[in-house]
């Protein structure tokens, strides 16, 4: 899968040198990405026990979840607040930064072997077409779930169980029919098997 | 990419020539010569700033001078208090810097000499720079309460620096009888992180409902309100029954007679505008200034704090100084940990630039600010900051307090958050 990760990230490059026309008192995406990691961990890998790591996520993703923090779609404590701040094109620039920053999956999360099982099965069932390799490839302009902290996936799957959060409508349709069939058990086992990537 | 056009070469050509003249020797970096930064002061500010100054250009020679080779961060610090976390979690060293290619120097600063570029310090060293970065943190205005001073303040701490004050007031607080009275008096604005005596009265309060229920917390405020005002006094309802007759908590406003004259340490007596209050711990936090060395370097101004460009935190009392974190008069930027680390970043890149010959870039702030307001309860306050025309703005739209409702689900997630924030800066900081 390798050679099609580096390609994606080369055309999200090109993308940005076509698209990318800074405006003059923009700051740069380094600039910007500095003032994200006293939350989200330098680099954008966070050491938890919340926080997401921003590292490696698509920048297309990125974008979409900045955006909803901005319109409400998506609930939040305080990322709603935060993504006010900035605009489209400075949204892009975090987009690229991140993208191309190396996802280190987090460490010591806990997990219970026999649920990361089941979960590695609901996984492949429900969630590997768009969350490829395991729920650890950010292609598809999907998050990274594998590795990613626990607590954080945990509540954004329960913001869009209640309705609270929106999502695209493939995602609501699976993540409730996994939801139906198998429960809060069902949840608890896939949060397991994505803590068991480490 | 680069600013270096021909009118900027000859500016700074022209400053070299003068620099290399003024000392007889060339201190000033250009084109491959020596580029050197000393950091006075090992803080948030201080440690963020020589560890970005390297990470952005390997090539600068920093050195940072710090008098202790311990450092314990003041965020947090109020869990100790009230016994959610050791004090060795918040204990950190500058192993990190050394790792990153910064000379770590523990001394005492004693002076700098802006004219001739260097920085002296207490074992007799001299340290010649480029360009100074000075993060000073805060120093105590002892002048203002009678009878409490450096001295006083071991037996009766403030607690405002962390480390062994913060232990200490843990001790006496562990130490005090079942229906015992804890006097916490907060300085007046400015002053190092403004939720901070509220979040202490908190966690206290949860120790003391938990293990010494019959007990009091009496707050001796000058001022009429405070930061997160709504937020803290919503859960001081909840959990101990503020604003009725029989609360924990008790909070005397500055024009309810809250501020405080003198302290008694005979008699644990803190006299007040109105009444006297007699407390078995007391915890008095004076008003503050810039650290010593601010004022020794001559960079503070009539009110004690230290003016700077907010582009490039350079000091407009002395060129090639800068100052950043809660010494500087950064506002709207609050006087808060992570708004020094994120100052320092700024400098960082503006000194990086500006040794390279090169304008300094256009900055970028945030601040976010969590308090545990009850364990398993957090709150926060968070802003974005941008540059225009000449000043520190705040990004309109942006920015805010955690939505007033209270929302017990969400609270829980930002003291997740919260303890999640102090992993991550201080491994920006550290690591």
């Amino acid at each position: 899968m390798k050679p099609r990760r580096v390609m994606t990230a080369g055309l999200i490059a090109g993308g940005m040198l076509i698209g990318g026309f800074v405006q003059a008192g923009t700051p740069s995406a380094s600039m910007l990405a500095n003032t994200c990691f006293g939350c989200h961990g330098p680099g954008g890998n966070s050491n938890g026990p919340a926080t997401p790591t921003l590292a490696g996520a698509s920048a297309e993703y990125f974008e979409e979840v900045m955006e909803a923090y901005q319109s409400g779609d998506r609930r939040a404590t305080i990322m709603d607040r935060i993504a006010k701040g900035y605009t489209k094109e400075e949204i892009k620039l975090l987009a690229g930064y991140f993208s191309k920053q190396k996802f280190v999956p987090a460490k010591g999360q806990k997990f219970d072997p026999k649920k990361a099982k089941k979960g590695a099965k609901l996984h492949d069932k429900y969630c590997e077409k768009c969350h490829a390799d395991g729920g650890s490839s950010p292609e598809d302009d999907s998050g990274i779930l594998a590795g990613q902290w626990r607590p954080y996936l945990k509540y954004t799957l329960d913001d869009i169980l209640a309705g609270k959060s929106e999502m695209p409508k493939k995602m609501m349709k699976k993540l409730k029919k996994l939801h139906k069939k198998k429960g809060d058990a069902g949840i608890e086992a896939l949060l397991n098997y994505y803590a068991s990537k480490q | 990419m680069s600013q270096f056009t021909r009118r900027n070469f000859l500016k700074v050509t022209g400053a070299a020539a003068a620099a290399t003249t003024a000392l007889g020797y060339s201190t000033f970096a250009i084109g491959g010569a020596s580029k050197k930064v000393v950091i006075v002061g090992g803080g948030i500010g201080g440690v963020t700033a020589a560890k970005y100054i390297k990470m952005m250009d390997k090539s600068i020679d920093v050195t940072l001078i710090e008098a202790n080779k311990d450092y314990y961060t003041c965020f947090m610090s109020n869990e100790v208090l009230g016994g959610e976390r050791s004090i060795d979690s918040i204990h950190f060293g500058y192993s990190g810097l050394a790792k990153h290619g910064v000379k770590v120097v523990h001394d005492w600063v004693t002076g700098i000499d802006a004219g001739k570029r260097v920085v002296k310090t207490k074992g007799g060293k001299s340290f010649g720079y480029d360009r100074c970065i000075v993060s000073p943190g805060i120093d105590f205005r002892w002048d203002t309460i009678e009878g409490y001073d450096a001295k006083v303040a071991e037996k009766i701490p403030h607690a405002w620096k962390a480390g062994s004050q913060t232990v200490t007031l843990r001790k006496q607080l562990e130490a005090m009888k079942n229906g015992g009275t804890v006097i916490i008096a907060p300085p007046p604005n400015p002053f190092r992180c403004p939720p901070g005596p509220y979040e202490r009265a908190s966690l206290i309060a949860a120790y003391l409902k938990k293990h010494k229920p019959k007990s009091k917390i009496i707050i001796l405020d000058p001022k009429d309100k405070f930061s997160k005002f709504g937020l803290f006094t919503e859960a001081w309802k909840r959990h101990y029954g503020y604003g009725t007759g029989n609360s924990m908590i008790e909070w005397v406003s500055g024009s309810k007679g809250g501020k405080i004259e003198s302290v008694d340490p005979a008699t644990m007596t803190v006299q007040a505008d109105v009444e006297a209050f007699k407390g078995d711990v007391l915890n008095i936090i004076p008003a503050q200034k810039a650290g010593k060395i601010a004022f020794d370097a001559g960079l503070t101004n009539d009110k004690g704090w230290c003016p700077i460009d907010g582009k490039t935190f350079e000091s407009t009392m002395h060129k090639n100084i800068h100052v950043i974190g809660d010494a500087s008069v950064a506002s709207p930027l609050p006087k808060s940990g992570y708004a020094a680390n994120s100052e320092a970043k700024v400098c960082a890149a503006a000194v990086v630039a500006l040794l390279n010959g090169d304008k300094a870039p256009q900055p970028s702030w945030v601040n976010t600010c969590y308090s545990i307001v009850h364990p398993g309860e957090g709150i926060s306050v968070a802003m974005v900051y941008a540059y225009k025309d000449g000043k520190i703005v705040k990004v309109k739209g942006s920015g805010g307090l955690t939505p007033s409702k209270f929302d017990a689900e969400m609270r829980a997630r930002e003291e997740q958050y919260a303890h999640s924030w102090f992993r991550n800066i201080t491994a920006d900081v550290f690591g």
